[in-house]
């Protein structure tokens, strides 16, 4: 046959490595991201990553919506941990704004936070389990997941994408329901983290699968813009709870795990231990909530009427509600210019939001700083030489969340 | 090495004293139990007088919106106020936390700032620093060399507003699709379909009908010029 039907690219035949995409749409990549690798036998030489596949432009959108419209938006983020971006956006409008919020507002804020970053981590480490082989550790941790979404649910009515809170507080007051699964999860969980630790710190197989695995040092880790879980277990102890307080943080005592070799298994330790810190704030917060007494004890918002949208009732039988509902759904309230910075520890780094304001209504320039956009690019050096087994687990224990990267 | 390493975890309260060392890094044992507020040694003042000191009057536009401190200096020199501030002892700004840009279509010959928020992770103070060039000839020297974390924010600000990063090793667009002809969070690429008028900027508590978003573009908008000829037609 001499006619070639099928057109290769040119030096295709010559060439000796072997080039495999992983993803865009793979079950192994846990979201939409494709990796073309290049393979020599089972090594990896080198990687390229493709991003933007589920690009929806948010920034682009958010330019033309009013304050309160853009919280839905930063639930698409980390999807993983919606919760924590909902605060953090609210707490960005809070500091343009100039908003006090109440003590008991940012206690309860403290909670859920804590309680999205304990299903962020959650997730992450049992993904990387399945992804060494291991899938009991997934399918046990996951009704208790349920049962933080179920607190979400109890809140604000939502689980995945929770739209949580207003600017100025909550949009209602936790009930007595909302504590008592609160208090539930904190009685049962323990346990089961034990357990889970069990399945895995100890677990040969899985020691064999990560120690080692996609290290990288302090110095590179924080040239590559890591934060969050990844950048402590490289060793560094950065963590914005503590560095710039916000919500009250400063009220809380807590530990930062740090790790030393920043491989696949102190990632997973780190996030671990932070599980069983979160679980520490939870419950000093919770305790600080049931102090609160009378009428402190029904605080849940900021009294903030040119922000936060009034009761609908009220809004139907008194003026002055319906005059502010009016006022913030026609638009007539304006921001102050300015341009603010706020950042907030996400699931999986500093979750960043950069507001630039010229008096309107609307954002005039919006910047989501996402984490796992910024160290996502440090994958082809954490994996080169390694196989291409390892490639797959390190891309889990980085926590990349497909809808944060692309925004 | 391995039965050390799970137990290290349960007691870690600060940085590791071989990872610090062995790497050069100078990050101080910190305390974890209470909030370091004795962390903030650099101040504000302190970091503008180094700079004017350095840079002179190159540096300008000093302001503290929010706490954080501001300043510009010509798109020339960003990479020689960058390297002053990593290698400076004092200062010691070894992280970028975010890069991005800001169009600003009234501002004739500097339309488009570049945005750099850096931060001393151990003096624990952020600063906010802007170039603004042009958008004829928007080049601007990357940052990559000093941070590679640069490298994917310096692409998604090129794929937006096509910001030229002149030294860049990979400079393509990164998160919209390879074959788009424009940079589309320039302002004169407006969201909304024109014709809606539900939708005016003068919802949005700026402009109007002749503001923002009402200039002529490729791409299928109809602008308010067209729509008053459609009307002489029908008469």
């Amino acid at each position: 046959m001499s006619e070639q039907h099928i057109k290769l690219p040119e030096g295709s035949i010559e060439k000796t490595t072997t080039t495999l995409n992983l993803g865009p749409t793979h079950p192994a990549t846990h979201g939409v991201m494709q990796n073309i690798l290049e393979l020599d036998g089972e090594r990896i030489v080198s990687t390229e990553q493709t991003v933007g596949y589920i690009h929806r432009a948010f920034e682009k959108i958010a330019e033309r919506r009013p304050l309160y419209q853009i919280t839905p938006l930063t639930d698409r983020l980390n999807y993983c941990s919606s919760p924590i971006n909902n605060m953090g956006w609210h707490l960005t409008c809070e500091k343009l704004l100039g908003v006090k919020t109440p003590k008991r507002v940012d206690y309860l804020r403290i909670i859920i936070m804590e309680l999205a970053r304990i299903s962020d981590h959650l997730i992450c480490n049992s993904i990387v389990g399945v992804d060494s082989g291991a899938y009991t550790g997934f399918l046990y941790v996951m009704q208790y997941r349920e049962l933080i979404y179920e607190v979400y649910e109890e809140i604000c009515g939502s689980r995945l994408t929770t739209n949580i809170g207003r600017i100025g507080g909550f949009e209602r007051n936790f009930n007595d329901i909302a504590f008592q699964k609160i208090q539930k999860f904190l009685d049962e969980y323990p346990a089961v983290l034990k357990e889970f630790e069990r399945l895995f710190n100890r677990n040969r197989i899985f020691m064999e699968r990560t120690i080692g695995v996609g290290p990288i040092s302090a110095e590179r880790a924080m040239n590559y813009g890591f934060t969050g879980p990844n950048l402590r277990a490289a060793g560094v102890d950065y963590d914005i709870r503590i560095h710039t307080p916000y919500s009250s943080y400063e009220d809380f005592e807590f530990d930062i795990p740090v790790g030393s070799t920043g491989d696949c298994y102190d990632r997973f330790l780190v996030r671990n231990q932070e599980m069983w810190q979160s679980l520490r704030i939870i419950e000093q917060a919770f305790r600080k909530v049931q102090e609160f007494k009378g009428a402190e004890a029904e605080i849940y918002h900021a009294d903030v009427p040119e922000y936060y949208l009034p009761p609908k009732q009220d809004v139907y039988t008194k003026m002055e509600a319906l005059i502010w509902h009016f006022k913030i759904i026609m638009g007539e309230i304006d921001m102050p210019p300015g341009e603010v910075y706020n950042s907030v520890e996400g699931g999986n780094g500093e979750l960043g939001f950069y507001l630039v304001s010229d008096g309107g209504r609307s954002p005039y320039r919006l910047h989501f700083r996402r984490p796992c956009f910024i160290y996502y690019q440090a994958y082809e050096e954490l994996v080169k030489g390694s196989m291409l087994s390892d490639a797959i687990i390190v891309m889990s224990s980085l926590n990349l969340i497909a809808g944060e990267m692309d925004a | 090495m391995l039965d050390v390493r799970c137990w290290m975890f349960a007691v870690v309260t600060a940085i590791q004293p071989e990872a610090g060392e062995a790497k050069g890094l100078t990050l101080e044992k910190l305390h974890y139990s209470r909030c370091p507020t004795n962390l903030k040694m650099l101040s504000n003042d302190h970091i503008k007088q180094k700079l004017v000191e350095k840079f002179n009057e190159q540096v300008t536009a000093f302001e503290e919106p929010y706490g954080m401190l501001t300043f510009e200096a010509p798109k020339e020199i960003n990479l020689k106020v960058l390297n002053f501030l990593y290698d400076d002892e004092e200062l010691k700004f070894r992280f970028l936390t975010d890069l991005c840009a800001v169009h600003f279509p009234d501002l004739k010959g500097k339309e488009l700032a570049v945005v750099y928020h850096l931060h001393n992770l151990q003096d624990n103070v952020r600063i906010r620093f802007k170039v603004f060039t042009g958008v004829d000839k928007p080049d601007v020297y990357t940052a990559t060399g000093l941070f590679s974390s640069a490298n994917w924010m310096e692409r998604e600000t090129y794929d937006f507003f096509g910001i030229n990063f002149v030294g860049h090793p990979n400079l393509k667009r990164i998160l919209n699709v390879d074959e788009m002809d424009y940079f589309p969070l320039r302002k004169q690429y407006p969201l909304e379909d024109q014709s809606r008028v539900d939708k005016d900027d003068e919802m949005f508590g700026r402009g109007g009908s002749d503001g923002f978003g009402t200039e002529k573009t490729d791409h299928g908008t109809l602008v308010e010029a067209e729509k008053h000829n459609d009307d002489e037609n029908i008469i």
